[in-house]
């Protein structure tokens, strides 16, 4: 049976059918959960898709954590559920408590909207069980706040316990340590500033976002 | 008691602030010299109902905590002052 992916949608949310197309395409099941809902049905995972999150107001991802769905997603999330959070979703997730640190404004002050070269990190998560350590993917991003930030204490954690997933080479935002990506202590909880769902298709130019993608289904597979 | 309340969120004083940094830069270029340690946050104002003071600033203090502010970046700095002529 093909592996159930709830995708969240919240008002301004903008990548959630790509992400769905996507899944869909590796042999997934991707289904739309609504912001007002207060269960993830019967997901066997869960993707928080990019976008602008009730208009980005107050800080990204501020107002959409307190969302009725989010609190059906922590609960998935504390049980184990495989929860990835894309570029919005990434800060939804932080700003929900489920990932360290936080997401501010790219060093530049700019908009970035661009191919970027990233590289695997660690291959103990949800999002990255398929690839393999040092494997670059070329995979866009598009994002003003994507500038990871955190303390020095837990940045040094977080490099301890090898919850850094994904770095970017080079870096285009000014994140500490170069993270692009990062997983909870559980390593089912996984957020990332590039948009895998974006390169998941040679037409539009890349599919290095697969990989990621199919981790996902698979780490379905290994939970169930 | 009707209080009106300022808050000021600012960036914690270690977390690199690039907005502040390219007002910084731009001072000089504008002609405006002498200035620096440049922040830019935001602020918040609001009315609240409370029977005193230190009550309001204790709600405005969890507001802070869980909504208005990320705690992970951001302090927020609260000021609370009576509505003349409100009940």
């Amino acid at each position: 049976m093909a592996a159930r992916i709830g995708v969240v949608r919240f008002p301004g949310t903008n990548c959630e059918f790509d992400t769905v197309e996507a899944m869909n395409a590796l042999g997934g099941q991707g289904e739309i959960l609504w912001h007002g809902d207060n269960s993830v049905g019967q997901s066997d995972a869960v993707i928080i898709a990019g976008g602008f999150a009730h208009g980005d107001y107050l800080r990204p991802g501020a107002i959409a954590r307190f969302s009725p769905i989010m609190e059906a997603v922590v609960a998935a999330a504390n049980d184990g559920m495989p929860v990835i959070g894309i570029c919005n979703g990434f800060q939804v997730l932080t700003e929900a408590g489920l990932l360290p640190g936080a997401l501010q404004k790219n060093r530049g002050l700019k908009f970035i909207n661009d191919w970027q070269m990233l590289r695997v990190e660690s291959t103990n998560s949800s999002l990255t069980s398929a690839a393999e350590v040092g494997q670059e993917l070329n995979i866009p991003i598009n994002h003003f706040e994507g500038n990871y930030t955190c303390s020095d204490e837990t940045l040094a954690e977080l490099r301890a316990n090898d919850q850094i997933v994904l770095t970017y080479t080079p870096n285009p935002n000014g994140s500490v340590g170069d993270i692009a990506g990062v997983c909870n202590a559980g390593r089912n909880v996984v957020g990332l500033m590039p948009h895998p769902e974006r390169a998941s298709n040679e037409l539009l130019g890349s599919t290095d976002g697969n990989v990621l993608l199919q981790s996902v289904l698979d780490s379905v597979g290994a939970a169930v | 008691m009707k209080f009106h309340a300022v808050i000021d969120v600012q960036l914690h004083p270690g977390i690199a602030d690039p907005q502040g940094s390219t007002i910084e830069r731009a001072l000089p270029t504008l002609g405006f010299d002498g200035m620096s340690n440049v922040r830019a946050g935001k602020s918040i104002h609001l009315d609240i109902e409370a029977a005193d003071a230190a009550t309001a600033e204790a709600q405005l203090a969890e507001v802070c905590e869980k909504f208005l502010t990320n705690p992970v970046i951001e302090d927020a700095k609260i000021s609370v002052v009576e509505v003349a002529g409100a009940n």
